[in-house]
């Protein structure tokens, strides 16, 4: 018995391999960023060299300057677009999630079963489908080329809903619920002053996540917003990288830039992003 | 007050979960339907309903004969499985590394994490400079070694490593992360009595750990599937300059999305594109269940493994 626990802890004690593979892992996964910041902060001819640069130097500013002169990627505006339009579907998808959650997880309704049903069928179906008729609407209702129709079609969530009820269920007990109703609470009153201060651990992960996402989303801003005097930041990126794809000094300060914001929230919430990835694992 | 705390406990319910089947009736169930129309008609950019010919399934006759979407097809499902079978299989290894006794947990788990928030742009235009065929890092390296220079560009197989490279870059500590979550709650006396038994380490992390996983593989080869089989991005901007929608001069990186995105923005056929749309979800359902069997398939082998191991 001895002898078998001992092999036990064995497995879990880190063997060189597991540096290995550890440190290897981390390398790879820094390096293209490292790089990036290098290339960004380097003039445009060291770039073009072999062997390439490896260490940053101090031309960051000089290449800032010739991104936000350059009046084809409207870099500025794509930046301040990715702001407002990630700010606005996160407040709403949080608000609507976690209300509907909140309903889902602890009130009792005709139907309510079906409804999530209803809900978890809908996360099944892949965005692509029905990009072209998105566009059509859009095109119709005169919104196509604003922000509104950027934001318009994300402003609600399956998965948002569907985590907001699994935290709800068990975070919330019913006898709070109960006590704020005997002592005279209406129902929106409960979810805001009760509920949703009990619910911002998984509040916190689902904005993340939808910040992120937005920030990030590509394809279908790229459809929504044909005009080019009015990107979100990863279509300056596009079209820096098409326009002048010989200064990379130039674009790779853009790609810098446009990262930097996720950068800084992922050193800031790092560990509650992965929490979030890790426990919606186990539930699913 | 009585009637209105009343009306408040029946109704509310249905008006806090209004506005999600709202939104998503209006932009997301009701595209779908429209999908389906617009696919018979022959619908030109700027026009309406009413301005265009219905002609059935005209459309999806003609796609399923024409050798470019096969392409789109074809290069689809190479770089969905040249990315999908390494990511996996690394983020496997990797979630055993980080499962073992370490220093600095949260600054490992932070550190594989950091490809995932790089928005898809960023991340292929970086690549696509290491990749590029004169001054990239990776031609740099290769002609060390002897090899290239390479334009990654110029072949079909070619590019679809390179793009395969970095859809793994980013997904697999993401992945990496979901069975590491998995692989801690599996109990810890399984892997005692196979000590026990003298099964060794490597031994273990196959017959044992990996059959464990298997419902949390199935879940991420499905969700791989669906995300994989839509590439679009990184091919779209490993492209550059000129036609980047066509995916190289002879459409050899070029995926179904770009193919939708084809009949969109440079044919302006949106009855086109809506039908290459439902092809691609066809083509996803079909890999999904294909991928379900072949992951559950692997299931069943489960118990008969651990009855190897345990009667040793």
């Amino acid at each position: 018995m001895k002898r078998g626990l001992g092999a036990a802890e064995r497995m879990w004690r880190a063997s060189p391999l597991t540096f290995f593979t550890l440190i290897g892992g981390l390398l790879l996964s820094i390096f293209p960023l490292y790089y990036m910041i290098v290339v960004a902060t380097r003039n445009n001819d060291s770039v073009n060299k072999i062997p390439p640069p490896m260490i940053p130097g101090g031309e960051l500013g000089s290449n800032v300057d010739r991104l936000l002169a350059n009046e084809s990627a409207n870099f500025m505006t794509g930046l301040i677009n990715s702001a407002v339009v990630a700010t606005g579907v996160t407040i709403s998808v949080v608000f609507f999630s976690s209300l509907a959650g909140f309903a889902f997880a602890k009130l009792r309704f005709k139907g309510r079963n079906g409804f999530m049903l209803a809900i978890l069928v809908t996360m099944m179906v892949p965005a692509q489908l029905g990009l072209v008729p998105l566009y059509q609407m859009m095109f119709e209702w005169g919104l196509h080329n604003t922000l509104w129709s950027v934001m318009l079609p994300f402003l609600v969530s399956g998965f948002g809903v569907f985590m907001m009820r699994q935290y709800a269920s068990q975070a919330v007990p019913d006898e709070l619920i109960e006590a704020a109703r005997v002592d005279g609470c209406g129902t929106f009153r409960i979810y805001w002053s009760v509920v949703l201060p009990a619910l911002r651990p998984a509040v916190a992960v689902l904005g993340l996540f939808t910040f992120m996402d937005q920030w990030n989303s590509f394809l279908w801003p790229q459809i929504a917003l044909g005009d080019p005097e009015n990107p979100t930041v990863q279509l300056s990126l596009q079209r820096l990288s098409q326009g002048y794809y010989n200064d990379y000094a130039q674009v790779f300060a853009g790609t810098t830039l446009s990262v930097l914001p996720l950068l800084v929230i992922f050193i800031l919430f790092g560990r509650q992003i992965i929490g979030g990835i890790m426990e919606g694992a186990v539930k699913a | 007050m009585r009637r209105l705390s009343r009306l408040d406990i029946k109704y509310s319910p249905y008006l806090y979960i209004a506005p999600f089947f709202i939104v998503f009736g209006i932009f997301g169930l009701w595209p779908l339907i429209y999908t389906l129309i617009m696919s018979m008609y022959d619908w030109d950019l700027g026009s309406k309903l009413n301005e265009a010919t219905f002609v059935g399934f005209d459309n999806f006759a003609r796609f399923l004969g024409d050798d470019d979407f096969w392409n789109a097809v074809l290069n689809t499902v190479m770089m969905f499985l040249l990315s999908t079978v390494p990511q996996l299989l690394l983020a496997l290894v990797l979630a055993n590394a980080l499962n073992k006794k370490i220093r600095a947990r949260t600054f490992f788990r932070m550190g594989v994490l950091v490809p995932n928030i790089t928005s898809v742009a960023a991340v292929s235009i970086v690549f696509t400079q290491l990749y590029s065929r004169d001054f990239g890092l990776i031609n740099w390296i290769l002609g060390l070694v002897g090899i290239g220079p390479i334009e990654w560009q110029a072949q079909a197989w070619t590019s679809w490593i390179a793009v395969a490279t970095m859809v793994d870059w980013r997904w697999i500590g993401y992945n990496a992360l979901i069975y590491l979550a998995a692989m801690q709650s599996i109990p810890k006396d399984v892997y005692e009595s196979a000590s026990i038994d003298g099964a060794s380490q490597s031994r273990q992390f196959w017959t044992l750990t990996v059959p464990m996983l298997r419902p949390t593989i199935i879940f991420t080869v499905i969700i791989s599937t669906i995300g994989g089989l839509q590439l679009y991005g990184e091919p779209l901007l490993f492209a550059g300059g000129g036609n980047p929608l066509l995916g190289g001069s002879d459409r050899q990186f070029q995926t179904v999305t770009m193919f939708l995105m084809e009949q969109f923005y440079m044919d302006f056929e949106l009855g086109q594109a809506a039908t290459v749309a439902w092809l691609l979800f066809l083509l996803i359902l079909i890999f999904s269940v294909i991928n379900f069997f072949f992951t559950s398939r692997l299931q069943n082998d489960r118990p008969a493994k651990r009855k190897k191991v345990a009667s040793r």
